[in-house]
């Protein structure tokens, strides 16, 4: 099923999209003409698969439950923000803070992500196949961020248990963030993440990086929780 | 919040639709600073160009009554309140005379600026003035919500403090008060108690001592303290800073006819063949310039 949003208005799309006639059989859907418009596809909450064709503003996808999102062209801020589950795939860059506070689901942008990638995430992962901008991750709770590009300055600033995953030069890492060993158990893990996306990269060869647990009341016995 | 947008022309293909093409993303913008807006215009001419705000009550007779023995070789072009005086004479004649005239506001001048500014909802604004029928090389616009400074005329933007220079600024400044201070002692006049005027009089200071706009851009990144994305125009194009942390958006849409950069791409998605435009974000504390 096909959408214009050159002719129908945004309100009339999402809630269509949000309020998915179960009995019906259509699954799949197409938006043309985006435009740049802000909240699109917005607290989707049912397997449904969206194709976005072209660029679009701020919060596309948020609070994304269930549903396959995938925007063929660059996003505005805060892409995928609180994302339960699902997947939301991003062909163009991506604008500061994609992905903040996920706490479910898999957010891949192809191009670029610019700052504060991840910012309070909680569970999402996120792959960026290009850079990160300055502080991405910061305060990251919970979840896996994977770039494979490089990243900006104060990566992790503050981060809590989220594990950061960088193929290429990191500019500097934030407060209480620092590398940490790759081990066969974060390789396997590591190897999960890019084979579910079917990514091809060397595990290997990626750094890890995560807290340095000395700012936060860290107890090893909640470990479990994250 | 503000929205702030830019559109410099590589090529003269667009040249007569510059008005057509920034009235779209002015409009587009009006939810981002529904209580003013303005836009610079840049069309080169032979002679200098002086924009100002008429009073009320002050008519564009009056205005011609004062300057026929003052002015040589005079043109005026009335737009709802604001006149564009066309004339042979230089800066330092005109410029006194026109101060003195208390009915009317100098609000900008150089041989390609035109600038017009009116408090309002930015989509009144544009159709007050016409904005479609304008013609030039680059263009600079913004829509306002005010924070710093009362809604007023001299608190919209685009703010003017040299010749052909202009500022439009999405964020806010904290140290504005200590640099007009010591800005006024290095001669910089102001209008208005906003802190982007501040900004605009800093980039002017600067100028004014042969430092390039690149370099002065950079060193406004010590100098200036707060939150900005800003687009400042000359007379060749614009330059385009955000501050070190970025938190005011900006996203730049670049083809082989066009620059247009904007606080958010919905202000651009009408410009012709943008889904093809190479579009990315201009990165924190860098400069980037076109033409100048």
């Amino acid at each position: 099923m096909n959408f214009d949003l050159s002719k129908k208005t945004l309100r009339e799309v999402n809630s269509y999209l949000q309020n998915i006639d179960l009995k019906s059989n259509q699954r799949d859907f197409v938006i043309k003409n985006p435009l740049g418009n802000h909240a699109l596809c917005a607290g989707l909450q049912d397997e449904i698969k969206v194709t976005i064709k072209g660029h679009v503003g701020y919060y596309c996808a948020g609070m994304n439950k269930k549903a396959e999102v995938t925007i063929e062209g660059n996003v505005g801020t805060g892409v995928a923000e609180n994302m339960m589950s699902g997947l939301v795939h991003v062909k163009g860059n991506a604008s500061q803070s994609a992905g903040a506070t996920g706490q479910g689901g898999t957010l891949v942008i192809d191009g670029d992500a610019s700052s504060r990638c991840g910012i309070s995430m909680k569970g999402i992962n996120i792959i960026v196949k290009g850079s990160v901008g300055h502080m991405s991750a910061f305060m990251a709770q919970s979840g896996n961020l994977v770039i494979l590009g490089d990243a900006d300055e104060y990566l992790g600033d503050s981060i809590y248990e989220a594990k950061i995953y960088c193929l290429g030069k990191v500019k500097s890492l934030g407060a209480d963030c620092i590398e940490k060993e790759m081990n066969d158990k974060e390789i396997k893990h590591l190897s999960a993440l890019l084979e579910a996306q079917n990514i091809k990269a060397d595990p290997k060869k990626f750094k890890r990086y995560g807290s340095a647990r000395s700012l936060y009341n860290f107890k090893i016995d909640n470990v479990s929780s994250y | 919040m503000c929205g702030i947008v830019g559109i410099y022309l590589k090529n003269k293909k667009y040249n007569k639709q510059l008005g057509k093409l920034l009235t779209g993303m002015m409009n587009n913008m009006a939810s981002r600073g529904p209580d003013s807006a303005g836009f610079a215009i840049y069309n080169k001419s032979s002679k200098f160009k002086y924009t100002v705000c008429l009073q009320k009550n002050f008519e564009l007779k009056n205005l011609k009554k004062i300057l026929k023995s003052k002015l040589t070789n005079t043109k005026y072009k009335l737009i709802a309140d604001h006149v564009v005086i066309e004339t042979s004479s230089k800066p330092e004649k005109t410029i006194p005379i026109l101060k003195n005239i208390q009915d009317i506001d100098l609000v900008g001048y150089g041989k390609s600026i035109e600038i017009f500014k009116q408090v309002g909802n930015p989509k009144d604004v544009v159709k007050k003035f016409s904005l479609d029928k304008f013609s030039g090389s680059h263009a600079i616009g913004h829509t306002r919500m005010a924070t710093e400074s009362a809604i007023t005329t001299d608190g919209s933007h685009p703010y003017s403090t040299g010749e052909d220079e202009c500022l439009v600024h999405n964020g806010s400044l904290s140290n504005h008060n200590n640099l007009r201070r010591s800005l006024i002692k290095d001669g910089i006049e102001f209008k208005s108690q906003n802190d982007t005027e501040v900004a605009a009089g800093y980039i002017s200071n600067s100028l004014k001592n042969k430092t390039s706009l690149k370099e002065t851009l950079t060193n406004g990144l010590k100098d200036l303290d707060g939150f900005y994305t800003f687009i400042t125009g000359t007379q060749k194009g614009f330059a385009v800073l955000r501050d070190e942390i970025a938190c005011k958006p900006a996203v730049i849409a670049e083809t082989k006819d066009y620059v247009a950069i904007a606080s958010e791409f919905q202000a651009m998605a009408h410009l012709p063949d943008v889904n093809k435009a190479d579009i990315y974000e201009p990165k924190p504390g860098i400069v980037y310039s076109w033409g100048s």
